[in-house]
């Protein structure tokens, strides 16, 4: 601080508190909400202070919406999009940063460019190679004649097929297959002094060895950083569950969450219990919020060097 | 650049492979996919599908079901990021000041970052419920006054804040690490000439902050067209009368509930180019021209 502004620094706190009221407020209402039973919750006037059937209520969402499996799933999706992410784009990095080919920057443009797709606008056709993921194999072997080869040659009939919906594998991939992580790697290789490189070569470590004793352990906040960005990205996935899950053991927690009261548009019958969906909505949140908090330091500068 | 490189290509084709693999399934191949589909018919019979140029996209752009719902999209874009933007403006501003309390008041800002659209689309739906909560309550008093579930405009209004809210994190987060990287030196300096903090914020962090403000704001429209769906679908499924019927939801909608995969393809290509050709104004115009260190 420069100098003394007494007056200005009551208005600054002002600003912020309602900022931060702004951002509370909302999670405060569904807090007390999910501590209501379901005829307070539609009391007039609405209560404003909590409850005591929290607990209760937690616990009719958990059974109702069978979060038990829901949370291990998205658990297991969760920690294969950060693994899964975390290795391809350190590799990649890897093979694009230290070695000198002229594929060097073909490759890095291929990978870039979908940064700029989004998931979602792509949606459509990912689905259709999430139901035979070998399909594009299937196509390219049938146009150049090779599976005409194959038939005439071994009279077997080539039919390529890996369906993927319902799957650990058809959630995880498509998530995996964006640039963001091999760009912050980039970033983070190319800082790495030659010196470094020239000296493990003289000591007689290869590209494998430089790697795994030099680099990973070099880059240990950018994966602390990619791993939360990530672990949140995979938590809170909503459409691409939504269409590949159609047996529910492989259900996720985020799309649990959309049937946990009946759709705006459904006719008849269910009256909407908020008090157990805002429960739900609170045990849904509480995974992604804690990590967020535990690593808000990595994943800030993370986030900023990934998006930028 | 770098001097020293490792030697064996075989190696670098090992390290780029899988992730050159997973793409080429799960990103060019449906990429290519949707084109071929946006371009194609497929026959009712079986048979596969005949060529029929732009036949798809001229029956999309002369369908006003489809200019509807870009326009409500732009309206959910525009009203998003000018909220969003706006708040986390302000509030990066202020915490940057960097008073008595400024981490708490970080954490209390970013953390939202972390819930999901859905969970954001489902509380704001229970908080802007007419028939339960403080909104019952504004209605008994005020009677008509809020009904996001007959009224479009209202529906409109609800998503939008829920959608701004959700982003205001992120954007907070940008502008507080672009106000931080500006030198202190400089605040320093005009104070020394007798720039008071208004007069600093407006004169100094403002203007070096563009670039930021810049990538912030594209960053929102885009995400407001792509990231849209969570909270559409959990809040008010399109409706009332189509009234929020962003275009993802649309794809999604004539893709998968009316099993219309060329239409979907050919509005899919479209707002692909819509969200390219914004992330290259971003790239290659923005970043160029907004320079002031």
């Amino acid at each position: 601080m420069i100098e003394r502004t007494p007056l200005l620094n009551i208005v600054t706190h002002l600003i912020l508190l309602s900022g931060l009221i702004m951002m509370l407020f909302p999670m405060y209402l569904v807090f007390v909400a999910a501590s209501l039973d379901l005829k307070q919750v539609s009391a007039i006037p609405p209560h404003l202070f909590p409850g005591d059937q929290l607990w209760v209520n937690m616990e009719t969402a958990w059974t109702k919406a069978k979060f038990g499996e829901k949370f291990l799933n998205t658990f297991i999706v969760a920690f294969g999009v950060v693994v899964g992410k975390i290795t391809l784009a350190c590799i990649t990095a890897f093979g694009i940063v230290f070695f000198n080919h002229r594929l060097r920057m073909p490759i890095f443009w291929c990978v870039f460019i979908t940064l700029m797709l989004p998931l979602e606008v792509r949606i459509v056709p990912t689905y259709a190679v999430a139901a035979n993921a070998l399909q594009p194999f299937q196509v390219l072997m049938d146009v150049t004649g090779l599976t005409w080869l194959i038939g005439m040659v071994s009279g077997v009939e080539v039919a390529l097929e890996w369906n993927l919906l319902n799957s650990y594998t058809g959630l995880i991939m498509p998530l995996v297959a964006t640039a963001t992580g091999t760009f912050l790697y980039r970033q983070f290789f190319l800082t790495i002094p030659d010196e470094l490189v020239e000296a493990s070569k003289m000591d007689g470590a290869g590209p494998v060895r430089f790697l795994w004793e030099i680099l990973v352990p070099l880059s240990a906040t950018n994966i602390a950083a990619l791993a939360t960005i990530m672990f949140v990205y995979s938590w809170n996935q909503y459409l691409w569950p939504l269409l590949v899950v159609t047996d529910q053991s492989y259900g996720m927690v985020a799309v649990e969450l959309g049937r946990l009261v009946p759709k705006i548009s459904a006719t008849g019958g269910e009256v909407a219990k908020w008090n157990i969906a805002m429960a739900g909505t609170l045990i849904v949140m509480i995974p992604p919020i804690l990590v967020v908090i535990f690593m808000q330091r990595w994943f800030v500068r993370g986030l900023i060097n990934t998006d930028k | 650049m770098r001097r020293a490189y490792f030697k064996n290509n075989w190696v670098a084709a090992l390290m780029v492979a899988p992730q050159l693999l997973i793409i080429f399934i799960f990103f060019y191949w449906p990429t290519s996919q949707a084109l071929y589909w946006a371009f194609t018919l497929e026959q009712p019979w079986g048979g596969g599908n005949t060529w029929v140029g732009f036949d798809n996209f001229s029956a999309i752009l002369t369908d006003d079901l489809y200019w509807y719902s870009v326009q409500v999209s732009v309206i959910y874009a525009i009203g998003s990021t000018v909220l969003a933007v706006g708040m986390a403006l302000i509030l990066a501003v202020f915490v940057d000041r960097q008073l008595r309390g400024f981490k708490a008041y970080k954490i209390g800002m970013i953390w939202p970052y972390a819930i999901a659209a859905p969970a954001v689309g489902l509380a704001f739906r229970f908080i802007f419920n007419p028939g339960a909560g403080i909104m019952l309550y504004i209605n008994q008093v005020f009677p008509g006054l809020w009904d996001p579930i007959s009224n479009g405009n209202h529906a409109m209004a609800m998503v939008v804040i829920a959608g701004a809210w959700k982003q205001v994190a992120y954007n907070f987060i940008f502008f507080l690490a672009g106000l931080q990287s500006i030198p202190r030196s400089l605040l320093e300096a005009g104070a020394m000439d007798g720039a008071r903090v208004l007069r600093r914020m407006r004169d100094i962090q403002l203007p070096l902050l563009t670039p930021t403000f810049f990538f912030v704001l594209v960053i929102n429209i885009t995400d407001s067209f792509t990231d849209s769906f969570g909270i559409v679908d959990t809040m008010t499924g399109g409706g009332p009368a189509r009234a929020t019927n962003l275009m993802v939801f649309k794809i999604f909608n004539d893709g998968f509930q009316g099993l219309d995969y060329s239409g979907a393809a050919a509005q899919s290509i479209i707002l692909t180019i819509l969200v390219v050709s914004l992330t290259f104004v971003q790239f290659r115009y923005i970043e160029r021209k907004v320079h002031y260190t």
